[in-house]
């Protein structure tokens, strides 16, 4: 039977460790809450963006031409991963990187570099058969993502698309902020931005100040602008989910498992008090 | 007049302003378009400028820079870069950015890019410095 000594102190070290996750879910519940709110204050952005691009490419069909927009080959391709600084967040950063490995087995017969935004993704994939071509390190992190930042990654990855030809496609993977307790790994093609699907539906004869070709050359960059940034959005907001979740069932194990410990504490002491007692009732019999 | 339009200012950010107006002043890069209830649908690129809308005899004005104009069914919908309301300027930073352009304008190195960015950015703190000088104006 383990030592009372012994019990005691790992209490004592549980308990630490319990103050540590609360407070840990704490912070991810303040930060989660502004990330939230970053997340939602963006979204009408993207929708309209989307409307519009979509009326645009309605009116015109096909006779639109962007770097940014014209199907290449489909042998080269840039996967782009969002993963966390950070671990202690449950399965979030397991999830991102399992479902980029899936991505490599079923497009193994390309040619796929890497782009990763977060250490996780990084670290990960540093150690495997893999060029990586760029890091983000430090972004994710900070729990704040500026629009600026997003900025600068979505230029890169347009900078690099259109620099080499010889790319064909850009992918990104995100953790998709569905609420506090979900967060979902979605796939998406990033470039060449897909065409959107001009079903039958009422076209609006717009005034065009300019002309239609040149205004949906600069929307373009923009749009993936947007979806880059939204993606980031997302992830810091699934993070902060993710962890708090973690945190919270860490600290009730935590707690489990002090009851646990209490309870063959006392189980112990009494046995030493009981076992005392028979010691002096004996001594005294036998006197 | 009954008839409204609503306007929306909308950045990657967040929504500026979500209103409805009488009518509306977008800075649009061939020159300001006025767009009262009825408007035409239009579509066009802005510029650094300011844009300013009437909302029963009251008129507000904002800084606005870089983005689209769409314009359908009495709706506006701004989609800008930037947008900031007077009241959100800080004017000393827009002196400061105003000062730093002019520096980078005065010792021009011939890099067309550098050039163009330091436009921008003097066009911008210009616009900033008027709204916010006319804010203070206001205010006192």
């Amino acid at each position: 039977m383990a030592n009372l000594l012994d019990i005691r102190r790992r209490i004592r070290s549980v308990k630490n460790t319990q103050q540590i996750t609360k407070a840990m879910k704490m912070v991810s519940a303040a930060k989660l809450k502004r990330a939230q709110d970053r997340v939602v204050a963006a979204r009408p952005y993207a929708a309209k963006m989307t409307q519009v691009l979509g009326r645009l490419a309605a009116r015109a069909g096909d006779s639109f031409h962007d770097p940014l927009l014209d199907e290449r080959g489909d042998q080269h391709y840039l996967l782009v991963l969002i993963t966390a600084d950070k671990g202690l967040a449950g399965a979030f950063n397991a999830n991102l990187i399992k479902a980029a490995q899936i991505f490599l087995q079923e497009n193994a017969d390309k040619q796929i570099e890497l782009l990763a935004i977060g250490r996780k993704g990084r670290d990960f994939f540093r150690r495997r058969q893999i060029n990586i071509v760029g890091e983000y390190v430090g972004l994710t992190g900070k729990g704040r993502i500026e629009h600026e930042e997003a900025l600068d990654v979505a230029r890169d990855i347009m900078r690099r698309f259109t620099e080499d030809e010889s790319l064909d496609k850009v992918f990104i993977i995100y953790n998709e902020f569905k609420s506090v307790l979900q967060q979902r790994v979605v796939v998406e093609q990033l470039l060449p931005v897909p065409r959107v699907e001009t079903g039958p539906q009422q076209t609006i004869e717009y005034i065009y100040e300019q002309p239609p070709a040149e205004i949906f050359g600069r929307l373009l960059p923009r749009y993936v602008e947007t979806q880059v940034f939204r993606a980031l959005l997302e992830s810091v907001a699934s993070e902060h989910g993710a962890r708090m979740t973690a945190m919270d069932s860490a600290t009730k194990n935590a707690g489990e498992l002090i009851n646990h410990l209490t309870l063959t504490m006392n189980r112990i002491r009494q046995a030493a008090i009981t076992k005392e007692i028979i010691e002096v009732v004996s001594g005294a019999a036998a006197l | 007049m009954a008839e409204q339009i609503q306007l929306e200012v909308i950045t990657p950010e967040r929504r500026v302003v979500s209103e409805r107006v009488d009518a509306v002043t977008v800075p649009a890069l061939g020159g300001e378009i006025g767009v009262l209830p009825g408007h035409a649908p239009l579509i066009s690129q802005i510029q650094t400028g300011i844009l300013s809308y009437t909302q029963g005899g009251a008129t507000h004005r904002l800084h606005v820079s870089g983005g689209f104009v769409e314009v359908s069914d009495d709706q506006v919908t701004v989609l800008a870069d930037v947008a900031e309301l007077p009241e959100e300027i800080d004017a000393a930073r827009a002196r400061r950015a105003r000062e730093q352009a002019e520096k980078i304008l005065s010792s021009f190195s011939g890099d067309q890019e550098e050039f163009a960015r330091a436009m921008a950015k003097l066009e911008r703190s210009l616009v900033r410095i008027q709204l916010a000088e006319e804010f203070e104006a206001i205010r006192r």
